[in-house]
């Protein structure tokens, strides 16, 4: 910056302007956070941090809550998406960057990238109406079938296939998920130098050696954390689940049962909290939420920065 | 089987599967897409946007309350959102160049764009609802203002690193104090990929939902007035496809066809933009 700058009054008046405007970012968070602290204070005086958390009652008559079943259903529904979404979505970092034509290259990845684009309302809008149908009745009997009688993993697949269950929000999140994993990866693997993919190719290595023992080796970092911005995407998204997760406040084991997560709880009984205890438990709620999301991205972010780091050396 | 042969099957094997993975992400976009499409036409008339809603039940209504609602909204977060991001990505990327703080702000600014707009609901909720009495349309745009404000910081910040330092170098050397610098001639330079980033900001907010349920929430009749509850088309999808009469859910298909193609719209506009001017 040049030392003249500093001189002029209107210029110390534009910098000053610009710096409110930046730091306003920071001002959000701490307000953010300072507001769920105290609107929930009521919840956590009554119910402490520990209890909260741990406790499965979400009871609004007798204005008992915790907040267990709610964590689980996210964790449950998010890793299950995971699960799915994770090697799709490095399968089409691995088409794009290595196998496809060089003329389909740009087109789909920019199509996979417009998946990011679609609403969640239009997501959790088409999974009511048009996925869950189809899970109901075809998938989901069909991995009854198959999975239901065998010994452990059976527990998964107890229970009536209704549709409006985990196995079908797990679905539709992880075709949200999957673009920025997709591109995330697809940006790593790019980032290999071709001196590296040569040389294993002259020890007569095929194409998937090179993937397998290369390229992915090397962008580890950044595919890691792509995974690692997914799921903290995916532990916020609110409307692609709330359409089709029921909002059933129990720990289940099935896939084929209806669950509840924090923002599905969150979107459903927020207008209508009738006392002020359950208002302040659906603040606390909030508050977790905010703070589970906060550390999983700033994770995230950690990640990437190391893997900008390492390649652009 | 040899060595070499078992390699190579291995790898057709893998290869195939990432090809069948690619075209799994390309099918689930056309049958979404497809699906909105094909329930959206059939239920898109002249009288949606003409029309106020029916009573519950009654056949026929539009939504032109959620239409313009949703206008109106987005309007006024952009009008909170886009200056407060442009100066804020300003900042960062001149008179904090390379310092600590404007990194800092930076790497909060990323993870802001992906924290649970819902979060940003609740927020809302007990400043700007609570307080006042009642939702109202006012705290659903700053709602999306927030959302909209990190989108727009890093964008600017992007695009004015972007504009060359012997640039800026020229006109110091006219004498031009900074701030003359930047609006004169930084700006010039990154003004589209800041028009751009501004697009796809409000792409990105138009869309949602979570954060209106309960600041503008909703209104069964047309109203221009930001301080009453104002309707929104996301939200009116929600409680239309949520409730339980055939008008209504075909309704929320066409509201759906119509926000699905204005953001799409406005998305690869805003990406073939950026191709055309910075590749």
């Amino acid at each position: 910056m040049p030392r003249t700058a500093k001189k002029n009054p209107v210029d110390n008046i534009f910098s000053l302007v610009t710096a409110a405007a930046s730091f306003s970012v920071i001002l959000l968070i701490i307000g953010i956070l300072y507001v769920l602290v105290s609107e929930s204070s009521l919840a956590i005086g009554k119910f402490g941090i520990w209890k909260f958390l741990s406790s499965t009652d979400w009871d609004p008559v007798k204005e008992s809550f915790g907040a267990l079943t709610n964590i689980y259903g996210t964790a449950f529904t998010t890793l299950l998406s995971l699960v799915i979404a994770i090697p799709v979505a490095i399968g089409i970092a691995i088409f794009v960057t290595e196998i496809s034509p060089n003329f389909l290259k740009g087109p789909i990845g920019a199509a996979v990238e417009l998946l990011a684009a679609i609403p969640s309302i239009i997501y959790g809008m088409w999974g009511l109406f048009t996925l869950s149908p189809i899970m109901s009745n075809h998938i989901e009997p069909f991995l009854k079938k198959i999975f239901g009688a065998v010994p452990l993993v059976g527990i998964l697949f107890q229970g009536t296939p209704m549709g409006i269950d985990i196995l079908t929000a797990s679905m539709i999140l992880s075709i949200m998920i999957i673009p920025f994993t997709a591109s995330i990866s697809r940006d790593s693997f790019n980032l290999t130098p071709s001196v590296v993919k040569e040389s294993a190719y002259a020890i007569g290595a095929t194409k998937w050696e090179v993937v397998k023992n290369v390229v992915i080796p090397y962008s580890k970092l950044g595919v890691f954390g792509g995974v690692v911005l997914s799921l903290g995407r995916a532990l916020g998204e609110t409307m692609a689940v709330a359409f089709v997760l029921g909002n059933n406040h129990r720990i289940t084991t099935s896939l084929f049962d209806a669950a509840a997560t924090i923002t599905v709880t969150l979107a459903n009984e927020f207008a209508e909290a009738d006392t002020d205890i359950y208002l302040s438990s659906l603040f606390y709620l909030a508050l977790v939420l905010f703070v589970m999301s906060f550390i999983t991205l700033a994770i995230a972010k950690f990640f990437l920065l190391r893997a900008e780091k390492k390649y652009s050396r | 089987m040899t060595r070499e042969q078992i390699r190579k099957t291995e790898g057709f094997i893998a290869l195939t599967l990432s090809t069948l993975a690619a075209f799994l992400g390309l099918f689930w976009l056309v049958f979404i897409l497809g699906d909105v499409l094909v329930h959206g036409i059939k239920a898109l008339k002249l009288s949606l946007f003409l029309n106020d809603p029916a009573p519950p039940g009654v056949e026929g209504g539009g939504l032109r309350n959620a239409f313009v609602g949703q206008l109106l909204i987005t309007l006024c977060a952009t009008l909170i959102g886009v200056p407060v991001g442009v100066l804020g990505g300003t900042f960062l990327a001149e008179y904090a160049r390379g310092r600590k703080i404007a990194r800092l702000i930076s790497v909060l600014a990323d993870i802001m764009v992906s924290v649970p707009s819902i979060v940003i609901g609740t927020f809302i909720y007990a400043v700007l609802v609570r307080p006042i009495g009642h939702f109202n349309g006012w705290a659903g745009a700053v709602a999306l203002a927030i959302i909209m404000i990190p989108v727009v910081l890093r964008t600017t910040e992007d695009m004015l690193s972007l504009v060359p330092w012997t640039l800026r170098e020229a006109a110091f050397a006219l004498g031009a104090p900074y701030y003359k610098v930047i609006t004169q001639v930084v700006y010039r330079g990154a003004a589209t990929g800041i028009l751009t980033g501004i697009l796809l900001s409000i792409a990105r907010v138009a869309g949602e939902t979570a954060p209106l349920l309960f600041t503008s929430f909703n209104n069964s009749f047309f109203s221009l007035d930001m301080k009453q509850p104002v309707a929104s088309l996301t939200v009116t999808i929600f409680q239309y496809a949520m409730g339980p009469y055939d008008n209504w859910h075909a309704q929320a298909w066409a509201a759906a066809f119509v926000i699905t193609v204005f953001i799409l719209l406005l998305t690869i506009t805003g990406r073939l933009i950026i191709r055309w001017r910075y590749k």
